[in-house]
């Protein structure tokens, strides 16, 4: 298992590598810069901010410079916050973001396995339409429309919960709920795929020919089979939740670290948003190892001697 | 009797309409019997150990009755149905390969109906899951339980299965075509090993297949089904000897024979009737050589014809 996680990391590296080595060449080529937005910026004035952050330099060398500092921890200076550097604006934010993602993730995982196994279980009857249309309703809705739906009725009329802002606990249920909401419906729907297939298998009509109760049959001989498509799907789903919603941090005015994904790219800040790429990436490629390891332990047949 | 069948019938609601998949099949098998049930694949003989036991899907209606230990399977609650279940009776199914839960240690199965239907302990329930796969021919056996079903060969998961099924000392084995799925010396090893295991034991077996090699070899008694219906039934030797209802003998004919090597094999002509369709008659009319005006219209029922025979043909003759 070590040496299975060992060499997985070492793939991330050339993974890792290409991801900022393409991300670097992209926002190089499109058109501004940092400091291009700014009105009345003398070209003298333009030369020396460009000379500060070291644009001034050739691309080739610009590049391994950045490296060198990365590696040793270093994202450097924000170009369009002079005063705070990527590593204290990440630093920040991403706590907010994780609180979040996970309150998001927890309420996704809670609603959808007990929503895809109920439908699972009595398939094409209405303890499998009503919570599979709710399901199919919370993917199409974007949360745009959920979030503000949801601030109207829950924060505006019945006056349950603020309107916005990342103070007090209960600031935390209505923005969960929102960015959960479409992750919730989608494992839903592969938990109830999977059940599906997994309950019809020949295996569980062993277990029941050995007189085991239904509830059994669930937890012990269906539920790591049918449960694999949605721990596949839970890694990337993982990273997208930790790493922020700029939606769902707009809508509710939270200061998470999803803002600073779009407004890097606007801004062209340009170590900005090679620190956030590179944050994001390493996460997809830590939530999928986790969800192999899973996997492995869930199914026997992956592990590898 | 320990399983006696009293006139199930077994319907599936399907997109086409309703399937008569068993139609009023009443049987019994005794305690040391190795009953066969033989026919084509769709005439109604897995469907009737399912309906029995209670393992169909829930499109499928059952009526009728299936008596074992004073208990009506089809009619009793389920928590008294899932007591017998595993440990007096027993099931052994098609495909091994699928059959055992991928998931799962072999020993964690194996030790499920012990641990389910004894008062014993998970060591004690694991000891005697090692000496089950020991009594199945599995070397190894404490190394095994703790190995996964795809780490067994296809002859060895089925020992598995045979082992699981016993471990409980069942009174009665329902057998649905153990053997279909392996390979023809890894098939003479398990069937060896089922009649072994129950002549040790006075077990009531009913053996589902459509290979009249294996009754010959295994069974006591024989029941012929077709379309649903039990169209023959008697001892083994004399549904070999004398069949009396023409699908008998036309299995008996599509047999390869060794001193007909090179001619054709013989094949009964059509194919088994539409289930969505019941015909009053008998259901192999369309297919029979020596069908006469009468066949169509006398409503199906088995006639005595010698020594506990019974075939369900009204002309009764020798074909």
């Amino acid at each position: 298992m070590l040496r299975f996680i060992r060499s997985r990391l070492l793939e991330a590296i050339p993974v890792l590598f290409i991801i900022a080595t393409l991300t670097f060449v992209m926002i190089r080529l499109a058109p501004g810069g940092p400091f291009s937005d700014e009105r009345n910026v003398s070209p003298a004035t333009l030369a020396k901010l460009e000379a500060h952050y070291h644009l001034d330099q050739p691309l080739p060398v610009q590049y391994l410079t950045w490296w060198r500092k990365t590696l040793t921890g270093d994202l450097g200076p924000s170009m369009r916050y002079g005063a705070h550097s990527v590593n204290e604006i990440i630093g920040h934010t991403l706590p907010v973001s994780l609180e979040l993602g996970i309150l998001a993730i927890t309420f996704a995982l809670v609603i959808g396995l007990g929503a895809g196994i109920v439908a699972g279980l009595k398939p094409n009857t209405v303890t499998d339409y009503a919570p599979m249309s709710l399901a199919m309703i919370g993917i199409c809705i974007p949360t745009f429309v959920i979030g503000p739906l949801l601030l109207l009725l829950f924060a505006l009329r019945w006056q349950i919960f603020s309107v916005s802002g990342w103070d007090t606990a209960t600031d935390r249920i209505l923005p969960a709920v929102t960015l959960g909401a479409p992750y919730g419906a989608y494992i839903a729907r592969l938990t109830r795929a999977g059940m599906l297939e997994v309950l019809n298998q020949d295996f569980i009509r062993t277990a029941r020919a050995k007189g085991v109760s239904e509830f059994r049959v669930i937890y012990k001989h269906a539920l790591k089979g049918g449960l694999l498509p949605v721990i596949a799907f839970l890694g990337p789903a993982t990273a997208g939740l930790l790493s922020g919603s700029f939606v769902v941090e707009e809508i509710f005015d939270i200061p998470g670290l999803g803002q600073h994904f779009v407004n890097a790219a606007f801004n062209r800040d340009y170590t900005m948003i090679m620190g956030t790429v590179l944050l994001y990436a390493v996460m997809i490629v830590v939530f999928n190892l986790l969800v192999d390891i899973v996997q492995a332990a869930l199914n026997p047949r992956l592990r590898l001697e | 009797m320990l399983l006696t069948i009293d006139n199930l019938h077994t319907t599936f609601s399907t997109h086409r309409g309703t399937v008569h998949a068993v139609n009023g099949l009443s049987l019994s098998v005794a305690p040391g019997e190795t009953l066969g049930i033989v026919g084509e694949s769709g005439s109604g003989k897995s469907v009737t150990c399912y309906s029995a036991l209670g393992l169909l899907p829930p499109t499928a209606t059952t009526t009728g009755h299936a008596w074992f230990d004073g208990v009506d399977l089809l009619n009793c609650r389920a928590v008294d149905r899932r007591r017998l279940l595993g440990n007096r009776i027993a099931m052994i199914f098609q495909d091994p390969m699928t059959s055992l839960n991928p998931y799962l240690r072999v020993g964690d199965q194996l030790i499920e109906p012990l641990r389910l239907h004894r008062d014993i302990s998970r060591p004690a329930a694991e000891a005697r899951a090692a000496e089950a796969l020991r009594e199945t021919g599995i070397h190894d056996a404490e190394r095994r339980l703790r190995q996964y079903p795809h780490e067994f060969s296809g002859g060895m998961q089925q020992r598995v299965m045979i082992a699981m099924a016993l471990i409980t000392e069942p009174a009665l084995l329902i057998a649905d075509e153990p053997t279909t799925a392996l390979d023809v010396t890894v098939q003479a090893q398990i069937l060896a090993l089922i009649r072994n295991l129950q002549a040790t034991r006075d077990m009531g077996v009913v053996f589902i297949t459509h290979d009249l090699g294996i009754v010959a070899g295994m069974c006591d008694r024989v029941v012929v089904m077709y379309a649903g219906h039990i169209v023959e039934t008697g001892p083994t030797p004399a549904l070999f000897e004398t069949p009396r209802h023409p699908y008998t003998g036309g299995l008996h004919k599509s047999l390869p024979a060794i001193q007909q090597r090179g001619a054709p094999l013989y094949t009964i002509p059509g194919n088994p009737p539409d289930m969505t369709e019941q015909t009053s008659g008998c259901p192999f009319l369309p297919r029979c050589a020596r069908a006469a005006a009468e066949c169509g219209a006398a409503p199906m029922h088995l006639e005595p014809v010698g020594q506990d025979q019974w075939t369900a043909c009204i002309r009764r003759q020798c074909p």
